[in-house]
């Protein structure tokens, strides 16, 4: 009884910030800090958030942002994987320490560097490259791998009976038995970059370019003053997709953080 | 034959994975190094070799010994902070109590929140006169304070930022293994009346050491990983009081656009993250083992 108590003081004060959110975003201005319960309700603060700041490209380029991340991650992480699951060839261990070693050098820390090869590139503010850093997942390879491995090998050994070549028995054999780890990894990945923040700050400088988080910033930085109301509604405005993506499919969002742990 | 051409079919499917590691992992990190050797290029002046130059600037930099000093209390404070809520939440979430579905959720939310956007609502939070904590203790005859202006307690502030985002994300490591342990365990030792304590000292908590031991790694990581709230809430201020290792590196790099420092500060900050992960890695070898 004690514990239920304690268990949901602490959930009430873990969601109590997005409740104060809430309340600042859905009231007038004149009520962001006063908490009177008949207070009236407006959506005028979502529509002037929405006016105040190309928000529409924003979306559009996170929507692109992170389905460029997640289609090439799926594509070079299940090729990969494969070779590394059920291919013995020379060099495959190094092969694999070298992919491993991102686990802990991670692209975050890599930002002077990686600048300077984007502008070498030529592709400075752009959407790839923010994307490219984290293409060649470490954390994805070694998911698949661990997949692949138990995968049984009478089942590959069928299908190459059958005629199949190496590319066919990944596709047919594999993948398909992969589906729920490719579910998780995909969760995992699209929320990693929906939030993603520190690089796509650096390398975007348009708004032809820029995610959302760094379009909020922008916004909440500069061209707001301290208007609360509006802050907190563009800011709610940018985690909506996942928060109702998450209250949604909340099952499914813990159970996939929960498989993309068991390692 | 069949060997050779197993060897040049498992280089072809690694060959698009690893060209890209190598050009934005491999390369970088070994291109960082280099460049910490050298003069930052300046509009008409090549970089020139300078040796350890770079690093002596940062010895004997008080900002870098200052961020070095807050990022150590930051990970201080995350890590065991954050492991142990998480630790609490799960067993919570993992017993049946009224309405964990929506306890679990309170517990997750925080994780699926950019914290480029919970930092905005934590710096309203914090807002001194306005925001809720100053109302809360106003109510209660509290004097208003301006908790992230002051150096006495702004990064405390953004630490407490860091473990309400982490715990939730930790719980869920923690609930998987819990389910992972058999049910009997539970009812055999309710049988034979070892209490709650009893039973989480000698069974559950011995069990979960392997998730202890993978959330502790990530917590370490992200302990010098994350910066995003800094940026959003403090810029590293008041007078560098929450400034953190990548911050400076940030800082350096694209505030000052002075990339040879930036470039020998990453370089600190990977050698000391690659004696973590060894430092773990011999403590890790012992106990967990990885097929």
């Amino acid at each position: 009884m004690l514990e239920t108590g304690a268990a949901w003081l602490l959930a009430f004060l873990w969601i109590l910030p997005l409740l104060y959110a809430v309340w600042t975003a859905f009231h007038p201005p004149e009520f962001s800090a006063r908490f009177t319960p008949l207070a009236p309700l407006t959506l005028e603060n979502f529509s002037r958030a929405w006016a105040a700041a190309p928000f529409a490209r924003y979306f559009l380029n996170t929507f692109m942002l992170v389905t460029l991340i997640l289609g090439s991650q799926l594509v070079l992480c299940t090729l990969a994987a494969y070779a590394f699951a059920r291919h013995t060839f020379p060099g495959s261990g190094i092969a694999f320490a070298l992919v491993l070693a991102q686990l802990m050098i991670m692209p975050d820390v890599l930002i002077v560097e990686n600048y300077k090869t984007m502008n070498k590139l030529g592709i400075l503010d752009s959407i790839p490259a923010i994307a490219l850093p984290y293409v060649a997942s470490a954390f994805g390879v070694f998911l698949l791998r661990q997949t692949f491995k138990t995968v049984p090998k009478e089942l590959d050994d069928a299908a190459r009976v059958e005629g199949a070549g190496s590319l066919q028995t990944l596709l047919r054999v594999y993948v398909p038995l992969a589906k729920p780890v490719y579910l998780a990894y995909g969760l995992v990945s699209v929320s990693y970059h929906w939030n993603n923040f520190l690089w796509p700050l650096i390398v975007t400088s348009s708004v032809e370019s820029r995610p959302l988080t760094v379009g909020l910033q922008v916004f909440s930085s500069t061209d707001q003053g301290i208007d609360w109301s509006i802050i907190c509604a563009a800011t709610l405005l940018t985690s909506a997709p996942l928060l109702i993506a998450f209250l949604l499919f909340q099952r499914q969002f813990v159970q996939s953080f929960m498989r993309a742990g068991i390692r | 034959m069949h060997r050779f051409s197993s060897t040049i079919h498992g280089w072809l499917l690694l060959l698009p994975a690893m060209a890209l590691l190598v050009l934005f992992t491999h390369w970088p990190a070994l291109a960082t190094l280099i460049d910490s050797f050298y003069s930052t290029p300046r509009q008409r002046r090549a970089p020139v070799f300078v040796g350890l130059e770079n690093y002596r600037v940062i010895v004997d930099d008080p900002v870098f010994w200052q961020a070095l000093s807050n990022n150590l209390w930051f990970a201080l404070g995350t890590i065991p902070v954050s492991i142990g809520l998480a630790l609490l939440m799960a067993l919570w979430v993992n017993d049946r109590i009224a309405g964990r579905t929506i306890v679990r959720m309170a517990y997750f939310t925080p994780t699926v929140l950019p914290m480029i956007a919970v930092a905005n609502i934590w710096l309203f939070f914090y807002t001194p006169q306005y925001g809720l904590l100053a109302q809360v203790l106003s109510a209660f005859g509290g004097s208003s304070q301006n908790w992230l202006g002051s150096k006495d307690t702004a990064l405390i502030c953004v630490t407490i930022v860091a473990i309400w985002k982490e715990a939730g994300f930790f719980m869920i490591f923690y609930l998987a293994a819990l389910q992972q342990i058999p049910p009997n365990l539970g009812e055999a030792a309710a049988l034979e009346g070892a209490s709650r304590l009893y039973f989480f000292r000698r069974v559950q908590f011995p069990l979960l050491m392997p998730t202890t031991l993978f959330v502790l790694v990530n917590a370490v990581i992200n302990a010098f990983r994350m910066v995003d709230h800094i940026i959003v809430m403090t810029r590293g201020g008041p007078d560098n009081a929450t400034s953190l290792l990548l911050f400076r590196v940030y800082e350096l790099g694209f505030s000052f656009w002075d990339t040879a420092l930036a470039a020998a500060m990453t370089v600190v900050l990977l050698v000391g993250l690659a004696l973590l992960a060894l430092g773990q890695y011999v403590f890790l070898e012992k106990r967990i083992h990885y097929r």
